[in-house]
């Protein structure tokens, strides 16, 4: 194993001060551990709050400030936090308003942030959670735990923020999570695998020619894996999927083009260049693309694209005011 | 088994999951997502830190503190499982000093459940369900003819082991296993293979 780090039992929190250190205009860690809340407190609005294992960066702590997320609690790599951790991120910044917990479907992260909930029920906190799952490589039969949550996450914490921000009612920013799950979709892609700093091999091995298909983001095998194709055809592969799985014909759609940690922007541009052909020979508008690192997977070398079906309720809170560490609008 | 047994056979529990953790994250590596010896692993050497502040302590307090320790250390889904079999555990033991074969068979039926609960989950999914429920079988059935806690542990630890062979023929449905769908075939669950490495130690202290 070949990292820039000090000891692989220090990598999240050095993590965690660093990103800290870089932001004290939008982040404050809490003593308890590794967890992030907004450097200035805002009452009388839903408090949001996510997280999930380290090695996703800039997800989720970059995501904390104005008009996205309240807290963000970050786990070992990997691995989810706890709930001890997760209810100190809820007490740090509950209102009267509410908290509403954005969990991504991995069954590890569904238990501990369930039993935070359920402590901070305890209580006396008004609580609720909405559960991304955008993966369509993932079979959402009764023969899985469903599908995972991975980078259309972002556009929930994006989307839900800007209306907690505007001073709705829990149960509106939890309905306005849902419809962002509903709509989004994603699918994804390693040519190389990565590293857990703890494990020090990697999580799959994969030859030169071939290439992993339906990964999740945290470093864990796809659904299949087949000899390496060009750009485009990958990119047709992955947009095949997601196209299938719900009708976004004559929509509007937000486009995330997300690097899994490693992947050179030239390489994501060339794979939106594609997208974006597809998407216009097919009569889905672009209303917005992203391209960039919003969900890592460490060193991982791939990426995933995601659709999200926008409507006008949508549109205005894609667009309205964001500042945080790693999403500005 | 008395109070202080019971913090020795923790102990040993814990260097027992040290000395496999590689082994445990390797098998992890395979169907999962290769964590579960580290988290294990990180998770009882801060249980072993707080045993001497439990001597002297009923078994009740012992088991729960167990449980809330590996809840709030382990993380992944192994913390929250683990975390509340040894909570349900400690429930079942409070005030207790001492534990006999029907307490550790109360223990372990309590202990099943809360790991249904939690992981919504049931037998035949690749779980460590698949070693826990068949283990607890097995040495209900022992008792019928022997009052011998080693020679029914015996039995509770063979039909663990073949609980273990048995999550290689079938496939996940339950955690990140799922995801990989008939991949997982012909590969052992890290968690029953854990749980099976715990009952051993327990099955050795006796």
């Amino acid at each position: 194993m070949k990292k820039i780090i000090n000891a692989v039992d220090q990598v999240e929190n050095q993590m965690i001060e660093g990103m800290v250190k870089a932001y004290p205009q939008y982040l404050k860690k809490l003593d308890c551990g590794n967890v992030v809340v907004r450097s200035s407190r805002k009452e009388g609005k839903v408090a949001l709050i996510s997280g999930g294992g380290s090695g996703h960066e800039p997800a989720h702590g970059g995501y904390v400030g104005e008009g996205m997320l309240d807290a963000a609690v970050a786990g070992a790599v990997f691995t989810s936090p706890t709930p001890d951790q997760i209810y100190e991120g809820i007490k740090a910044i509950a209102t009267d308003a509410g908290v509403l917990m954005v969990i991504k479907n991995y069954t590890g992260d569904v238990m501990n942030f369930e039993m935070a909930r359920e402590m901070a029920e305890m209580e006396g906190i008004k609580i609720e959670q909405v559960i991304t799952n955008d993966d369509v490589a993932v079979d959402g039969s009764l023969y899985t735990v469903g599908r995972r949550g991975v980078a259309g996450t972002v556009f929930v914490h994006k989307i839900a923020g800007a209306l907690a921000e505007t001073g709705a009612s829990l149960e509106e920013v939890k309905a306005v999570a849902e419809k962002v799950i509903d709509n989004v979709r994603t699918m994804g892609m390693a040519i190389r695998p990565c590293t857990v700093p703890a494990a020090g091999v990697p999580g799959f091995e994969l030859s030169d020619d071939e290439m992993e298909v339906g990964i999740g983001i945290h470093g864990e095998p796809g659904t299949h894996r087949e000899p390496l194709k060009s750009a485009d055809e990958i990119t047709d592969m992955l947009l095949d999927k997601i196209l299938a799985d719900i009708d976004y014909a004559g929509s509007e759609v937000a486009v995330m083009i997300n690097g899994s940690g490693a992947t050179p922007l030239m390489e994501l541009f060339i794979i939106n260049n594609r997208v974006a052909d597809v998407l216009a020979e097919k009569g889905i508008q672009v209303y917005k693309t992203m391209v960039g690192e919003y969900m890592t997977s460490l060193e991982m070398e791939g990426f995933s694209i995601s659709l999200l079906k926008l409507d006008d309720q949508l549109k205005e809170l894609l667009d309205a005011k964001a500042d945080t560490p790693a999403l500005k609008a | 088994m008395d109070s202080n047994k019971v913090l020795e056979t923790i102990k040993a529990i814990g260097d027992k999951i040290d000395a496999e953790k590689d082994y445990l994250t390797e098998l992890d590596n395979i169907i999962g997502d290769g964590d579960h010896g580290i988290n294990m692993a990180r998770g009882f050497q801060m249980v072993e830190s707080k045993l001497p502040s439990l001597e002297g302590k009923d078994i009740g307090t012992i088991l729960k503190t167990v449980g809330m320790t590996l809840v709030s250390t382990v993380g992944g889904s192994s913390g929250p499982l683990y975390g509340t079999a040894f909570m349900k555990a400690g429930m079942a033991m409070a005030g207790k000093m001492d534990m006999d074969l029907n307490d550790f068979l109360s223990c372990l039926d309590v202990a099943i459940e809360g790991v249904k609960m939690r992981g919504k989950s049931t037998q035949g999914e690749k779980t460590m369900l698949d070693a826990m429920i068949p283990a607890l079988d097995a040495m209900r059935t022992a008792t019928e003819n022997s009052s011998d806690s080693k020679t029914v542990l015996a039995a509770g630890i063979e039909a663990a082991k073949a609980g273990v062979e048995y999550t290689k023929t079938i496939i996940a449905t339950k955690g990140r296993a799922s995801y990989i769908g008939e991949r997982s075939l012909g590969h052992q669950d890290p968690g029953a293979t854990s749980f099976t490495d715990i009952l051993e130690t327990i099955g050795s202290a006796l």
